[in-house]
């Protein structure tokens, strides 16, 4: 391929994903406005546009608007760094997702997946682990007692989850052999899913996303009836935005990983019976992708409609006492069950 | 000690079972009960464009009557604004001029009168007080505004238009007519019929 398609090819998609990625971000606020509504027999925001379909607009030209405050008090750098990293880690997720199969134009392939690194495995839990430094920087930079309290339960919470997510993606590993989410993603052709093979580390790996992206019921680092506003007490206009932004890309991330890992990605069992052409699959496996995120964004917005939040002793039971034994089990039976034939050959010898 | 009421409930103090300490089932069983929700009808009225409809005798937006021939009945006699709880009326007095018949009923009249719609409790007192039936609440619900003075409704809004009269059959029904006529009634007794004003009242 030339440099120049190369090229353009690469910005194109890295454009159309950063696009595709704040557009549902945007439109998640006002699915989950719509959805806490009708799960609380409301109709929800109904007066910009049809259905309130302009509300999210509506939601962002307030946000630019509002009052800029920046506590005098504050660590002024650190106060602007904190939203910004927030919104900075929730961006390069989607970067290693394979959004799809790859298009052949001219006979040139052109992979869907900005960038297959070997170890997407390891570069996403890189990165979503610096995520927590967007909360605790500006946690700590407001120089208020509420953020700080935010700020320490966000971390500590999000390292303790993150063992169990860690632990819990070993399994995954141990099955399908690979770090590379392409192959992952690949291997799941059919009904080859992944639930139906690792259906506790699935469990595990969704409590463990709860977590990972605080949202209810594991949204103490905001608990509003206790930290007022958690971390975010201090921020005003747009930084508020970007913090209540970086935490809806991180549910679409959330649920593009779960899609990814578990529930096949983007493959759909027997369409390949009807549709033979390899570009036109393709495009319905990007489709069928976004059905399954929507329907975990879906189920993220259903739970936290539906569940109360936990208490903070709770969390960090549920997180050290039962999440991360269940995980270490969950290896030992997957690796159990991989090397089932040595193990009856070692019993009857 | 036997409880009066049947209320008080035992509370079992039981170890939680396997299955229940997963809590699975039961967050389960609880979005099953949220997502059945999701589908029921929605009771909200969206309110510009559909109203909730009123009873006949709601108290909404005070109306100041005309009589058959198209003469505003209010004679400022100050009923209501000595009946009203909330301070809300003022009016001023004004003599009828010779040739103004066909304007007003009686030979006085409300030159200003205005209900202040921020005070106003809308109870209905200053109708019930008026002697003249020229006041009296409707199913109209107050206009919003920005300012406070656009609130204070003077003539210009409260007087019913001359080519549209406001309906009050709802409230004003041929059995609340039919009993406003009887005369044992001390509160009946400065009832208007026929224009014949009747005297003697007890109180």
């Amino acid at each position: 391929m030339a440099f120049t398609t190369y090229f353009i090819y690469k910005a194109i998609l890295v454009l159309a994903v950063f696009a595709i990625t704040l557009l549902v971000a945007t439109y998640s606020t006002y699915a989950e406005r719509k959805i806490a509504a009708f799960l609380q027999d409301r109709v929800g925001p109904d007066r910009a546009g049809p259905f309130g379909i302009l509300q999210p607009l509506a939601d962002a030209v307030k946000m630019f608007m509002k009052e800029e405050m920046i506590p005098s008090v504050s660590n002024k750098w650190l106060f602007i760094l904190g939203p910004s990293l927030a919104m900075l880690t929730a961006c390069l997720t989607g970067v290693v997702i394979p959004w799809g199969k790859s298009l052949f134009i001219d006979g040139q392939e052109f992979s869907l997946q900005i960038t297959d690194l070997n170890i997407g495995v390891l570069y996403l839990f890189s990165v979503v682990s610096m995520g927590v430094y967007g909360i605790m920087i500006g946690g700590w930079a407001s120089n208020n007692k509420y953020s700080l309290l935010g700020g320490i339960r966000a971390s500590s919470q999000m390292i303790s989850y993150e063992v169990a997510m860690g632990l819990s993606i070993i399994a995954l590993v141990m099955t399908t052999g690979t770090l590379s989410m392409k192959e992952i993603a690949a291997q799941q052709h059919g009904w080859h899913w992944n639930v139906l093979v690792q259906p506790l580390g699935c469990l595990i790996f969704i409590i463990c996303a709860f977590a990972e992206t605080n949202r209810a019921p594991f949204d103490l680092p905001e608990c509003e009836t206790e930290l007022v506003g958690g971390y975010h007490t201090e921020y005003s206009s747009m930084k508020l935005g970007f913090f209540l932004f970086a935490e809806y890309i991180n549910m679409f991330i959330s649920s593009a990983v779960i899609s990814t890992f578990y529930f096949g990605g983007y493959n759909m069992p027997f369409i390949g019976r009807w549709v033979h052409d390899p570009n036109m699959l393709a495009i319905l496996g990007v489709v069928f992708l976004f059905v399954k995120i929507s329907f975990f964004i879906f189920f993220f917005m259903w739970v936290r409609w539906t569940l109360p939040r936990f208490r903070y002793d709770q969390l960090m039971n549920l997180g050290w006492k039962i999440l991360i034994p269940l995980s270490i089990l969950n290896i030992v039976i997957t690796g159990a069950v991989s090397m089932r034939v040595e193990i009856l050959e070692f019993f009857t010898k | 000690m036997q409880s009066l009421t049947n209320r008080s409930k035992v509370v079992s103090k039981k170890e939680m079972t396997l299955v229940e300490r997963m809590y699975l089932p039961a967050i389960f069983s609880g979005m099953l009960i949220t997502l059945s929700h999701f589908f029921k009808r929605k009771p909200t009225i969206k309110y510009p464009e559909q109203k909730r409809e009123f009873s006949g005798v709601y108290r909404g937006q005070h109306v100041l009557k005309r009589d058959e021939k198209g003469a505003e009945r209010c004679t400022a006699c100050g009923l209501c604004a000595v009946a009203c709880p909330a301070e809300a009326i003022t009016m001023t007095a004004a003599e009828r001029k010779p040739g103004e018949e066909n304007l007003y009923r009686e030979e006085k009249y409300a030159a200003k009168y205005e209900i202040n719609m921020l005070r106003c409790i809308f109870c209905g007192d200053c109708e019930e007080a008026c002697p003249k039936e020229a006041i009296f609440l409707t199913d109209r619900q107050v206009n919003v505004y920005g300012q406070r003075k656009s609130f204070v409704y003077g003539k210009d809004i409260l007087v019913e238009p001359k080519d549209n009269p406001i309906d009050l059959s709802k409230r004003q029904s041929a059995a609340v007519k039919e009993f406003k006529t009887h005369q044992e009634f001390g509160h009946n007794q400065t009832y208007d019929k026929n224009r014949k004003v009747k005297v003697g009242g007890h109180h």
